[in-house]
This record gives structure tokens, sequence and C-alpha cells, in this order.
């Protein structure tokens, strides 16, 4: 399984999180769902839809605690019988991010993930780019920008 | 010392009243969260909860692989303590993190009674 990013600042903070947390599949991306670090995807429509669904999840429930007038809940965790799913934000130099972790129960835990979420999360504060703006991704650039990105994460 | 819910204060005080017991901990084994902590201060109860569920899980692996059972009670000792577990039927794990010197036929057979109540 491979781990690879847009940003490379993001790589070796992902890539001790996956070793500890026994993580299957990671994602790491805005909260607009513009991925910046993947780990275990092999296919570029992968990426996209978990990165799409895994942004509108947050943006629901982000939506759903400021009409509960409450801050943004921390984070999320779905359990079936073989995987769960745990997304959560974090904060860093480049503005919010949003995790998502797809584990095994057979490997890992919840509390595996969670234990070593707040490891990454203040990996990742650290590690990133301090007073960096993000970059706008315009209309017109989008679809190239989107191409290049499954490139990197895709090592292609 | 941290408190439990009402419920399960009274299996957790079974094992924190023995002398050379920091903390005791009912974990979900299948999630590694604590269900209850009477903790002192100091211990990363989250962190152990995690971790020692991690480990239950591949000890009762290599336990099968063995053809040996379930495993009853493990006990873990270490330079400055010990940590001294007992895994319920009913898949909750019963942690006491303790002093190097404890009595540990006294904590076990706390950690058993505990185990009883919680079930």
């Amino acid at each position: 399984m491979t781990t690879r990013a847009v940003e490379t600042w993001t790589l070796e903070p992902l890539v001790k999180f996956v070793k500890e947390a026994g993580a299957r599949l990671v994602l790491v991306m805005t909260s607009a769902g513009q991925v910046l670090a993947q780990h275990g995807f092999s296919r570029a429509v992968d990426v996209m839809s978990a990165a799409a669904l895994g942004a509108a999840i947050m943006a629901s429930t982000d939506e759903m605690a400021r009409q509960l007038s409450q801050p943004p809940f921390a984070a999320l965790n779905h359990q079936g019988d073989r995987h769960g799913i745990f997304l959560a934000g974090l904060a860093t130099g480049r503005g919010r991010l949003v995790a998502l972790v797809v584990y095994d129960l057979d490997v890992s835990s919840l509390g595996l993930v969670q234990l070593f979420f707040e490891q990454l999360a203040t990996d990742l504060q650290a590690a990133s780019p301090k007073d960096s703006v993000p970059k706008q991704v315009l209309a017109a650039d989008f679809e190239r920008q989107l191409s290049d990105s499954l490139n990197t994460l895709f090592g292609r | 010392m941290t408190t439990a819910p009402a419920g399960y204060g009274k299996a957790l005080d079974l094992i924190t009243r023995v002398r050379g017991v920091r903390g005791a901990m009912l974990v979900s084994a299948e999630d590694g969260i604590v269900v209850a902590e009477q903790l002192m201060e100091g211990i990363k109860g989250p962190a152990v909860a995690a971790l020692a569920a991690s480990l239950a899980t591949r000890l009762r692996r290599a336990m099968e692989a063995a053809g040996v059972g379930a495993s009853l009670f493990w006990h873990l000792q270490a330079e400055q303590g010990a940590l001294l577990v007992v895994p319920t039927p009913g898949g909750t794990l019963v942690v006491a993190v303790a002093e190097p010197d404890v009595n540990v036929g006294l904590v076990r057979l706390e950690l058993l009674r505990a185990a009883e109540v919680v079930g």
C-alpha cells in the first residue's frame, strides 16, 4: 500500500499515522474536498468519490452544529461489521483540513484511530507551512488541477 | 482520581482500594474506548485503553493459534509499574495500572471479582 501526497509536508505525518493506527485507507483533504494526500487507494475515481462524500458529510455536520448553535463536531465514527470510518477536522497553517480514515476492525479500533489521530493533527500542525494562503481553485483551472493532483497521488 | 459512572464505580472501587494500584479502568475490548475509569493524575486513560485493547486482540489470536483457549488474566511487569488485565465474556477488559511492588495475587483476585460484576 502506498502513501502519496500532493503537498509534501503532509507525507511524513501521514505515513507515521498509517503505521501506528493500522489504517487501511486515508485521505487528507481541504474542507472543499481537494485532496492533499492519500494512503491505500488504487483508483483515482475512488479518491474523488471518497473526498466528495467526506467533504459533504463534514459540511452537513458543520451545518447541523451551526443550527444547534454549537461549535463544529470534532469527529464522526461510523462502524460496520468489518470496517470503521472515522472523519474529523484538524487545524493547520494551511487552514482547516479534513481526515477520512477507513480501518479494518481486525487490525485496528476506534480507540487506536482516535489516539493516533490526535498525534496526526499535532504533526500536521507542526509541519504545515506558516502564513500560507490556500490557493483558490478557479473553475477554469479546476479540471487541470484535479488531473494534476490525481496524477501526483497515483505516481503518474 | 477521575470518576466512573455509578454502576461501574463499585467494580472499580474493588480494584483501586488495593495498596499500590494507581488506577483501574473498564475498556471496550472491541473499540479500545474507556467505559469507566478511576485513575490517578498523569495516567493517560484513552491511550492505555486503546493500546491494551489492541494487545488483547493480538493475545486472543495467539491463544487461539496455540490452542489454549481464551486468556483469563495477563500481567505485564515493567520497571516502574505493571499492567494487569482480566477480559470478561461480555467483551470488556478490566484493567489495573499498578506500582511495581503491588500484591499481584490480590489485584488479580479483585480484577476477577470486578469482571464478575461487569459481566
